[in-house]
């Protein structure tokens, strides 16, 4: 039942269900620190405490489906024994894909790394293999591991796996090493040693989004494994929550470490997406993208549309679709780079719907491909997916569909596409900007520490970082390297307690009605903040137009946000997590306003700046606060430097399946 | 209106004063004969969607339906079965069988 079925059957208003206790504060001291609870940051606390440290990991939801929780399908770019591709590629089809806008140092760690993190997985718990024999004979499995592969079944380096079996079995691994693990407490602040705003980190700050307790942690080393921004553009007020983008996912990790100090970079990245609230559940239409590669797709007489590699080639087989054309390296998942682009749909596809080659509406026609395909997509994939497993998979087949007699429809040129990059004609026009590409923004060095001393960053928050496995790896090498500092570091550095009062005083400023003042709720409040960034900061941009958006959002912050009401715990978070949206926002706009170019990988089009990516501004734009004003610098694009000989400076002592010898 | 005669008459049927619901209300469906009133949904939902009911035993409340993230933890950690997803109607999904064009829909 809902709110309003209990209130009209008790005839009371209900009371907020939790003790509410703005009032306590509880004191933790630990070794290690984590701060977000996702596949990062679990593995990062595992790291941690294996060194036998003492480690607390807090997270905005449960650790045990957290962050990509409830599943995924891909475990991408991992050099293993079934594989002739190199870490070395796993980085370039990524740099070329992204022109250098691409974060290799992390990547190279990943990939370094990613075979051990995945069999570390597999012996807590976690289903890697097809140990039932379920794809037998299947051109993509390895009869010998029982590995099952994507995309590219000749380089083999992009698994599939049971990706729903994860989180649970890692999160058991945490609380079996005895991490301490705080549910529902929602880091706000991170404490400068001294107070001082780019001082080492030494703790943190947070609340319980249930019962409101405060929350002062003290450290030896911090771990940010909080994710990305994504949500500055994008806003319904109704359906906040069935939107492409998780709607934990607000930026809380890029704004804490923001007023910290810590130095960022891209945050001029977006690109075009659909309106939140037309969207169709993720991978739960008939498509061809991503989970659903390589799905037949017919027009609705039937007829199929058909694959083209690269060169534009007709591919015939379905089998086809995941070998590399002759002469071609190796697939990789997201490029559409001709070097690594697998055959796709043909590119011209709404064209030739306009002219009548193909009957709308699409469908998605899983029936007529081989069984192990169908198989492949529809049990495993959508099976393991993390929206897809519960609401599609079961869901749908409870409703009758089968995936063996049926064909799903698609959306492809209709509205509410659930995967915009399939239908660039839903693209056009300012209105339709999201933070995507490859999130984070953390600027890291080899042992994934940012410029602040004792603060690391995990997965989505690192700079470009994404992916599950990305996620798994950094998560797990970034706990060792904050393990090696915590013990090296003696004991913890005090807190600056002046910097923990004016911090508390901020995050309960909205508990406190005022009476004729308080009518911003917050909704209101992020719905003003993502109008303004579509309209500011949108397809088209300059100087006018963007300083214009800048004063609007810190006119919205500084007028608007201090009339917020949060009348319990739960819509405290919500009003901490606009406050934290909209600072996200005036970095993204400073940032914008500091790359005089344009850049088609940024997605960043300046009308006084029309040269498209000029030589003179291939780097990353960083921003950092000094003294509360903001800081532009710069990075070369290849930061990392000789990644091979920087990885083996900085892992001398580490073993696993690419360093055996040593 | 004259609310002094309107208050005279007959008072009618009780009915509470509400504020329109948000979009989508009812993001899952909880069977309440089979649920046990556990709160195992309530503390693995990634967004908080619903609150313990105040009544121990009886089945939770959802509070915030417009945060559902559609990801299905609850279901899945139901140990009796008693949830359904429920996608927001103008997301439903349609599809043909082959062998006799039929559409249907999820």
């Amino acid at each position: 039942m809902n709110w309003e079925d209990r209130v009209a059957q008790s005839g009371q208003l209900m009371e907020w269900p939790y003790p509410v206790r703005y009032d306590v504060e509880n004191r933790i001291e630990v070794d290690v620190l984590v701060l977000g609870g996702g596949p990062g940051g679990c593995m990062a606390a595992i790291s941690a405490a294996k060194k036998g440290l003492k480690v607390a990991l807090l997270d905005k939801a449960h650790p045990k489906r957290s962050g990509g929780g409830s599943g995924f399908d891909h475990w991408l770019n991992t050099p293993n024994p079934n594989s002739k591709i190199t870490p070395e590629d796993c980085v370039e089809w990524e740099a070329v894909t992204y022109k250098g806008y691409s974060n290799s140092l992390a990547r190279y760690i990943a990939a370094r790394e990613a075979y051990d993190t995945l069999l570390e997985i597999e012996k807590m718990g976690a289903k890697i293999r097809d140990i039932d024999d379920e794809f037998k004979g299947a051109p993509f499995r390895d009869e010998k591991t029982k590995f099952l592969f994507c995309y590219d079944y000749e380089n083999r380096f992009q698994f599939r796996v049971w990706g729903a079996t994860f989180k649970p079995a890692i999160f058991n691994e945490c609380v079996r090493l005895g991490v301490q693990v705080f549910d529902r407490v929602v880091a706000t602040s991170l404490l400068n040693e001294g107070g001082r705003q780019g001082g080492r980190i030494v703790g943190a700050t947070a609340f319980n989004m249930r019962t409101g307790e405060f929350y002062v942690f003290q450290a030896k080393a911090i771990i940010n494994a909080m994710s990305c921004h994504q949500t500055g553009w994008r806003f319904s007020t109704e359906m906040n929550g069935f939107d492409m983008f998780k709607p934990n996912i607000t930026g809380d990790g890029p704004a804490i470490m923001w007023r910290a100090g810590a130095e960022l970079a891209q945050m001029e990245r977006s690109r075009p997406g659909v309106a939140p609230g037309y969207e169709y559940p993720s991978y739960g239409t008939g498509n061809s993208m991503n989970t659903w590669h390589p799905a037949t797709i017919v027009d609705a007489n039937g007829k199929e549309v058909p694959y083209v590699d690269a060169e534009g080639n007709i591919v015939k087989s379905v089998d086809d679709r995941c070998r590399p054309r002759p002469g071609q390296k190796f697939l990789a998942e997201r490029s559409p780079h001709p070097l690594y682009a697998k055959p796709m749909i043909i590119p011209d596809l709404a064209q030739r719907i306009q002219k009548g080659e193909f009957v709308l509406p699409l469908y998605a026609d899983l029936a007529s491909m081989p069984w192990y395909e169908r198989k492949a997509i529809w049990g495993l994939m959508v099976g393991n997916e993390g929206r897809t497993r519960i609401p599609v998979k079961i869901g749908y087949e409870a409703a009758g569909f089968d995936a063996g007699r049926d064909m799903l429809q698609s959306y492809f040129t209709l509205s509410g596409e659930p995967y915009p990059s399939q239908d660039k004609t839903l693209l056009q026009g300012p209105y339709r900007m999201e933070a995507y590409g490859n999130g984070g923004e953390v600027v890291v060095d080899w042992d994934l520490r940012t410029n602040l001393d004792g603060l690391y960053v995990v997965g989505d928050a690192i700079l470009a970082g994404n992916y599950y496995y990305h996620a798994c790896a950094t998560g797990r090498y970034a706990g060792r390297k904050a393990a090696e500092y915590a013990s090296m570091s003696g004991s913890s550095p005090a807190l600056d307690l002046r910097q923990v009062k004016r911090e508390k005083t901020r995050v309960y400023a909205s508990t406190r009605r005022q009476p004729g003042k308080d009518w911003i709720d917050w909704k209101e409040l992020r719905f003003a903040g993502a109008r303004a960034m579509q309209n500011y900061c949108g397809g088209l941009r300059n100087e006018r137009l963007m300083n214009t958006g800048l004063k609007w959002i810190k006119d919205i912050k500084k007028e608007y946000y201090p009339q917020s009401y949060a009348s319990n715990p739960h819509i405290l978070l919500r009003v901490l997590e606009t406050y934290n949206i909209l600072t996200v926002d005036e970095i993204i706009l400073q940032a914008c306003l500091a790359r005089k170019a344009s850049s088609e990988v940024m997605g960043h089009f300046r009308q006084d700046y029309p040269e498209v990516d000029p030589p003179e501004w291939h780097r990353w734009i960083t921003l950092k606060q000094v003294n509360g004003a903001t800081r532009i610098g710069e990075l070369p694009l290849d930061f990392g430097g000789q990644l091979n000989d920087n990885y083996e400076a900085h892992n001398r002592d580490y073993k696993g399946f690419l360093k055996k010898k040593k | 209106m004259k609310e002094k005669k309107l208050k005279k008459a007959d008072p009618g049927k009780k009915c509470y004063a509400f504020p329109n619901k948000p979009t989508p209300s009812m993001p899952i469906v909880i069977d309440e004969t089979k649920c046990t009133g556990c709160n195992r949904c309530v503390n693995i939902c990634t967004t908080d969607v619903t609150v313990p009911n105040p009544e121990k035993g009886k089945p939770p409340i959802i509070m915030y339906p417009e945060e559902c993230y559609y990801d299905g933890c609850c279901v899945e950690e139901c140990p009796v079965g008693a949830i359904k997803m429920r996608h927001p109607l103008m997301s439903r999904v349609h599809y043909k069988r082959k062998e006799t064009g039929e559409i249907k829909r999820v």
